[in-house]
């Protein structure tokens, strides 16, 4: 007998396992089944040289993996996988994670302690699996008074938001999710959404920390968006293209960066402000307002803003390197694929493959990316450095800043802009 | 079910553009304490500290205990700082009882005073730095402190609740090789807070942000009686240590550092000033310490004051003047024990000095008025 389950017996155990395995044979037989033959009659099966795809054929390619590679390269070529995987979501995520480890561990260096230690063999590698396994644990408490469906939604919508800025990034030549000709304009879109969902998280609370840190979130966004679009204008004339795939490749020869300092400088700082970072995090600032908006935020839908601020973190991060840094462009590093595996190799008596479907990505995609993450990572780094060093301002310091000097400076890089432009010196039929 | 309130209740009418925050006792920019804010959009309008969360009658206490068993619970109110909280009240026991203390443990009380003064401002530097955002301004302090804690583990066996004064001199006598160990590490210490300056005190955007905040005035930094850093940052050069030489002070030579700016910015300029003062003293009085001696007199089982007797003692802690006011009637305990701490009296200067304030400004106005909320509850 077990002082834990003094009434556990194990044959009962058993026996109620098999009465659940009979339920779901049952729900498997009679509802899974019928689904997955109703799947199969409506959906064309693609023919891969020359094969229709049969379930039979997709167990043949376990015993010859060179014949799954057409269909993954087909997998790649889809809308899901950009959008799922690579220069989207998945991609970003990933890229996320890696900052939040990066920053927590960076500040500990900078702060005398070890930071993330235990978790994970190495250095606390899987701290955020666990930080992430206890919030989707935790219960979610809501406010009574709440405003119950725009409360629930309010996370949601923000990582929703942050998600369709990270679809405009493009990370290499034709690798982007929405390639958009009025791309510029659409992220400024997109950023103008921040502000209204956040206000919405706020208000629906109903409670007063978190409507004071939404009002101050307001008013720090709204009032950086406009040197924000302002320190861009400079870039946006000089390409004559708002397609920022198109102002990535204007840059193969020199990044902007070297012509408008000063807009590049303006649009760093707006972008601390609008990613609520050290010295900007107002609207979070603990010890004067808790937790500013976040305060009734418990659980995932904690968890889910924090990932929603992160994705934001690498997207405006990407913003940077594509307007001002040259995006994907960069020294060939990346060796070209071995012709060799193409026609297939000679290991003793046997020859392995051909392989008709490789290279999987080709070089100057590998290059590209190679350089936009290099890059994405500097940037995040210097995003993040702010946070060891400054104490938080105030919100008056801050409309000063953003309303007088940072506009003002916007407009003196537009008019450096204007002066290269029409000193014919850079910009279309320019230089490059 | 009437709607009529209890007498010495009053409904309060508020105009409807004035928002009333609870700040704390649940709140991490409080402590064990409130502070009833009322805003009007950015600008606080009125503000009303509520201590009294963490009040657990130490005092009463005192009068149950003998003069020996008091030393332990006397110190809780500021455990960081226990040192300097016991001090008044085992020089007024001495007195009370008629106890000659030896010169060494004169000397042995200031070091360990000192140390504990600086332990107390590094913990209280810290919260300052945290209460402006300031991530790295917590971490550091936290981490030095600890150099100054392994020193009083040193020397007196406790890493935070010492309870090493006594009446009579101090506990235990130093372990062997202390003073070298002693001054090597505060030594590094004062090397390493003099760095803080190029990370905070220099930071332009917390210069920005603290100075000309909370300005209290030299005039009426004497009228709410305020003590310690608070009144030494408006101007006064007022020091108990060198006004009122008690121990071996006299024999020491003491620099008091003044602002004459009063904000609060200066406010938290004068306690790291004050470290790196302490340092000095600490040096000297190693120098001057006779290195042999007895450091406690022997005290008999028990010991009783002569008859009806009162005294009242104060020392300058790391938040001001701390006094102790003791009243024997010839038993073995005293009939009175009475604190006067300085952090209830800074906090009286708390609601003027927010009034009109930005709401950004309240928690580096209220922490820099050196303010320990259990001391003031006692």
């Amino acid at each position: 007998m077990s002082a834990i389950a003094p009434n556990f017996k194990l044959s009962e155990f058993i026996k109620s396992l098999l009465d659940n395995i009979f339920w779901v044979v049952l729900l498997v037989v009679l509802i899974g089944l019928p689904a997955i033959m109703m799947i199969l009659f409506v959906i064309e099966m693609p023919v891969i040289n020359g094969d229709l795809l049969t379930p039979f054929l997709a167990l043949t390619w376990l015993a010859d993996p060179s014949r799954i590679l057409p269909v993954v390269k087909a997998f790649m070529a889809t809308d899901i996988f950009k959008v799922m995987a690579f220069p989207g979501f998945g991609f970003a995520a990933l890229i996320a994670a890696g900052t939040i480890f990066v920053e927590r561990k960076m500040m500990a260096k900078l702060q005398l302690r070890v930071g993330p230690f235990y978790c994970g063999k190495v250095e606390g590698i899987l701290q955020l699996m666990g930080d992430g396994l206890k919030l989707i644990s935790k219960e979610i408490i809501i406010p009574a008074k709440a405003d119950k469906p725009i409360f629930w939604a309010a996370p949601v919508l923000f990582v929703a938001t942050a998600a369709a800025f990270v679809a405009f990034i493009p990370v290499a030549p034709g690798w982007v999710v929405a390639d958009v000709e009025l791309g510029l304009l659409g992220v400024f879109a997109v950023i103008g959404f921040f502000p209204i969902v956040t206000i919405l998280s706020a208000w629906s609370a109903n409670s007063k920390f978190p409507f004071i840190g939404g009002i101050r979130a307001l008013f720090q966004m709204v009032s950086f968006e406009i040197p924000l679009i302002l320190s861009l204008l400079g870039v946006v004339m000089l390409t004559g293209s708002l397609n920022l795939s198109e102002i990535a490749a204007s840059q193969s020869s020199f990044p902007w960066i070297v012509f408008l300092p000063i807009g590049a400088i303006v649009f760093f700082i707006t972008m601390l402000a609008e990613l609520e970072r050290i010295p900007f995090d107002l609207p979070e600032a603990e010890s004067e307002i808790v937790a500013g908006w976040l305060t009734e935020l418990s659980g995932m839908m904690y968890g889910l803003v924090q990932l929603g601020t992160y994705l934001k973190l690498y997207a405006f991060a990407g913003l940077f390197v594509v307007l001002f840094l040259g995006g994907w462009n960069g020294p060939m590093v990346v060796p070209p694929f071995p012709a060799e595996l193409l026609e297939g190799v000679e290991m003793g008596p046997v020859t392995v493959g051909p392989f008709p479907g490789l290279p999987l990505f080709d070089q100057e995609m590998l290059n590209g990316a190679l350089w936009f993450v290099l890059k994405t990572v500097a940037v995040i780094f210097f995003i993040i450095l702010p946070r060891g060093v400054f104490p938080r301002i105030r919100v008056d310091m801050l409309l000063n800043l953003g309303w007088t000097k940072l506009i003002g400076l916007a407009f003196v890089n537009i008019f450096i802009a204007l002066g290269l432009l029409y000193a014919g010196v850079l910009g279309p039929g320019g230089l490059q | 079910m009437t709607n009529e309130l209890p007498p010495g209740l009053a409904l309060q009418k508020v105009d409807e553009r004035i928002m009333t925050l609870n700040v704390g006792p649940q709140h991490p920019g409080s402590g064990h304490m409130r502070i009833i804010v009322q805003i009007d959009g950015d600008y606080i309008v009125a503000c009303d500290p509520d201590p009294g969360y963490v009040h657990r009658g130490e005092e009463k206490m005192a009068e149950y205990r003998n003069y020996i068993t008091n030393i332990p619970h006397l110190e809780r109110p500021v455990i960081h700082d226990s040192c300097n909280v016991l001090y008044p009240y085992v020089l007024g026991a001495e007195e009370l009882l008629g106890i000659e203390v030896p010169e060494r443990a004169k000397y042995v009380r200031v070091i360990a005073s000192e140390l504990n003064r600086c332990i107390y401002i590094m913990y209280w530097l810290a919260i300052y730095g945290i209460f402006l955002g300031h991530s790295t301004m917590f971490m550091w302090p936290a981490g030095d402190r600890e150099l100054l804690i392994d020193l009083m583990e040193k020397m007196t066996g406790a890493r935070v609740t010492h309870a090493h004064f006594v009446p009579g001199g101090v506990r235990n006598d130093l372990p062997p090789n202390f003073e070298d160990v002693c001054l090597r590490q505060v030594n590094y210490f004062e090397k390493r807070i003099k760095e803080y300056a190029a990370v905070f005190y220099d930071n332009p955007i917390l210069i920005a942000r603290t100075q000309d905040t909370g300005v209290l005035s030299r005039q009426d930094a004497i009228r709410y009686g305020t003590t310690g850093s608070v009144l030494r940052a408006s101007g006064v050069d007022y020091d108990l240590r060198k006004k009122e030489p008690y121990d071996v002070y006299d024999e020491l030579d003491i620099h008091t550092n003044v602002m004459k700016e009063g904000d609060s910015y200066a406010r938290s300029r004068i306690p790291w000033l004050d470290m790196i003062e302490s340092c000095n003293i600490i040096r000297q009085a190693l120098q001057k310490m006779p290195k042999s001696g007895s450091v406690r007199t022997k005290l008999k089982p028990n010991p009783k004051g002569k008859g009806l007797d009162s005294v009242y003692k104060r020392v300058e802690s790391g938040r001001g003047s701390l006094g102790c006011y003791i009243v024997s009637d010839g038993k073995p305990e005293p009939y009175r024990v009475k604190l006067s701490v300085p952090s209830f009296r800074n906090l009286i200067a708390l609601p003027n000095l927010l009034r009109g304030e930005k709401l950004g400004n309240m928690p580096s106005v209220y922490w820099s008025l050196n303010y320990w909320p259990v001391e003031a509850d006692r």
